[in-house]
């Protein structure tokens, strides 16, 4: 069982994930940052690769990823910032990118370097289903990385469930139609999205992002699923550059969990 | 038929449906919707008479008497430069609005390199009253002025996009983001035969009349249907890919396609993606890419703005492994060097992206007694800066 797994047997409710972009703002902030969520008080994270076309993002994260890439970032730098992660926290932590750095890495591969610096997840949002299952499936299940599927607005039930069977990991729940970063705040689509996953009853943990910025969106995502995903709203924060970086980052989630 | 795509949208190991699930619907109903309507009698009717009165289809097969004594050879031009817009675009923005309107789109999006897909969007969503809105990376604005000016004239929003390379790849990133934050009213018409499937085949079946007229009209000429030689110029493809069709499965003829190697092959500013690029996936189809080695996707360079794309469409990178297709790479130098020799000769202007069709012929011998048909993709109003510009160096 890996450190997902176990946080979802444990605890399943109200549960924030953070997004930030690895080698942003500066190439060596990617382990900094992570130890600085865990004592903050996240409850896991998500580690972008950056990609040089990421389709489903908005400006934030894109220019985020660009920015990671002019300082120099890469799959092999990051399982080099990661060797030693797991000497110093336990905390859940899963990958997301697209398809393309990852083929270019080698799935096997990538999987291989995951498993030993301790990654448990990814999730890669351009990856359709046949590709996964007729491709991919064994060999994310080797080495124990949970595969997190996303869910929008638009899936209907019969997929949803095909979804629900197939994920390993959580699912991610594109609350609206949007990129990332969007403000969807109380949107219509939004609630009524949260309310029909609810109903579903899933056997999945589903967790839900997109539009999510603050702590009334993370109540509200809270009250039908088992807990939410900030991504644009915490880069933004990190692109101020703030001195007191690590103080920030427990305000910013204390803010939300409060 | 062996260059048929397969049931999953594959040709070979090349395409697919790359996409987030936020477009899996679109993309599933954009499929169904172009299996049951396209084949209709009445939509192919409807196709047919607005590509001949709207558009001025057939467009003539030209023997270029000039260019033939020069070569030494029978050089036909395909002209779609005389289309109505000024390229071959047309033929699937046709095709593609016919089906928006069938599935009771109301608002139109695409994206733009040389500007001549974005008019043929324009255009057709001027003719069928609908909105459209255009992304074009701000570089390509830039070079690509008159053709800015004609969408704003023909009432389409034109979008500047900045972000990476600011010119086609970009535009369709952020095509592709629109389209996930507006998926119910609104019908994306990409313009190249790339994108996840059903859009590489459906370009294509939207292209492909390039190749059933050249077939009838040299039967017309000569009594034979089908030339020696096709020379398209590939970006994604769409021309090539609609000058080819008809013939993939006619052994006797050779398919040329000709990439931009911009400033030269051993040069990174190329956007020659055969020779550079490997495997890959960017815009939600697996496809020969441009990239490095961590997999980021590679800013090409081409004089022609239309060329520089880092990715060809699946089709091509498949005829490209099965070398049913031979490639070359003409160099923005051979394609100046190509185009104000066609306006010399023949009194055309060509664009640029054909420009680079017309350099084949100095890489390849052709036969006194051959037949080859170039395809004049389009004109080169767009390109009059840049051609006068050159020619004073």
């Amino acid at each position: 069982m890996n450190r997902l797994e176990t946080l979802f047997q444990t605890n399943n409710k109200q549960l924030l994930n953070i997004y930030f972009t690895a080698g942003y703002p500066n190439l060596e902030d990617t382990l900094p940052i992570i130890l600085e969520l865990d004592k903050a008080g996240a409850d896991l994270i998500e580690i972008g690769i950056p990609f040089s076309d990421p389709m489903a993002d908005g400006p934030t994260i894109q220019q985020s990823n660009q920015h990671a890439l002019d300082n120099g970032m890469s799959l092999n730098k990051l399982f080099t910032q990661l060797k030693d992660v797991r000497k110093f926290t336990q905390i859940p932590l899963v990958c997301m990118s697209y398809l393309n750095p990852i083929l270019k890495f080698g799935i096997e591969n990538f999987c291989k370097k995951a498993k030993a610096v301790g990654i448990d997840g990814i999730i890669l949002p351009d990856m359709p289903l046949p590709e996964y299952e007729n491709n991919y499936e064994t060999i994310f299940k080797k080495y124990g990385i949970s595969v997190c599927l996303l869910v929008s607005p638009d899936t209907e039930e019969k997929r949803i469930a095909k979804i629900d069977k197939l994920t390993t990991g959580f699912i991610y729940l594109v609350t609206g139609k949007a990129v990332t970063g969007s403000n969807l705040h109380h949107n219509t689509t939004q609630v009524n999205t949260l309310k029909r996953i609810e109903k579903l009853s899933l056997k999945s943990t589903v967790l839900a992002g997109f539009g999510i910025s603050d702590a009334a969106g993370y109540t509200l995502v809270c009250k039908y699923v088992n807990g939410a995903i900030i991504g644009s709203e915490f880069i933004r924060l990190l692109s101020k550059h703030p001195k007191n970086r690590k103080q920030q980052i427990e305000k910013f989630i204390k803010n939300i969990k409060a | 038929m062996k260059y048929k795509i397969d049931k999953n949208g594959y040709y070979g190991e090349f395409g697919g449906a790359f996409v987030p699930e936020m477009l899996y619907k679109n993309v599933q109903e954009l499929l169904q919707a172009y299996k049951k309507i396209v084949k209709t009698a009445a939509f192919k009717k409807e196709y047919l008479q607005l590509l001949k009165d709207y558009v001025g289809r057939p467009s003539p097969l030209f023997l270029a008497k000039r260019l033939s004594a020069l070569y030494k050879t029978n050089i036909y031009l395909k002209r779609e430069d005389l289309n109505h817009t000024g390229a071959h675009k047309i033929n699937n923005t046709i095709g593609q609005i016919l089906l928006a309107k069938k599935m009771n789109k109301t608002r139109i999006i695409a994206e733009t390199g040389a500007g001549q897909h974005g008019v043929a969007t324009a255009t057709v969503c001027a003719l069928m009253g609908l909105e459209c809105i255009v992304y074009m990376g701000s570089k390509d604005m830039e070079r690509q002025k008159p053709n800015v000016g004609r969408m704003e004239l023909l009432n389409a929003k034109v979008v500047p996009v900045n972000s990476g390379s600011n010119t086609l790849k970009d535009a369709t990133n952020e095509a592709i983001r629109d389209w996930i934050a507006h998926p119910d009213d609104t019908h994306y018409i990409i313009g190249s035969v790339v994108g996840p499937h059903p859009y590489p085949e459906m370009v294509t079946h939207f292209q492909k009349i390039i190749g059933e007229e050249i077939s009838q009209q040299l039967k017309k000429i000569n009594g034979i249907p089908y030339p020696t030689a096709i020379i398209a110029c590939v970006g994604g493809g769409s021309n090539a890919a609609g000058a080819f069709f008809h013939f993939l499965n006619n052994k006797k003829v050779k398919l040329i396609a000709v990439e931009a190697a911009g400033k030269g092959l051993s040069t990174n500013e190329t956007a020659a993606t055969t020779l550079k690029g490997q495997t890959g996936v960017l815009h939600g189809c697996k496809t020969l890419l441009m990239q490095n080695k961590d997999g980021q996707v590679t800013e090409p360079y081409s004089i022609s703005a239309g060329l520089d794309y880092p990715g060809i469409g699946p089709l091509h990178a498949y005829l490209y492994n099965n070398k049913r297709a031979q490639f070359l790479y003409a160099s923005d130098k051979q394609a100046l060097k190509a185009a104000y020799q066609l306006m010399k000769l023949e009194g055309i202007i060509p664009a640029l992206e054909s420009a680079h069709a017309l350099a084949a012929l100095e890489q390849i011998k052709f036969k006194p007694s051959d037949i080859v048909v170039i395809n004049l993709s389009g004109r080169g109003d767009k390109d009059l800066e840049t051609y006068l510009k050159q020619q004073a160096q």
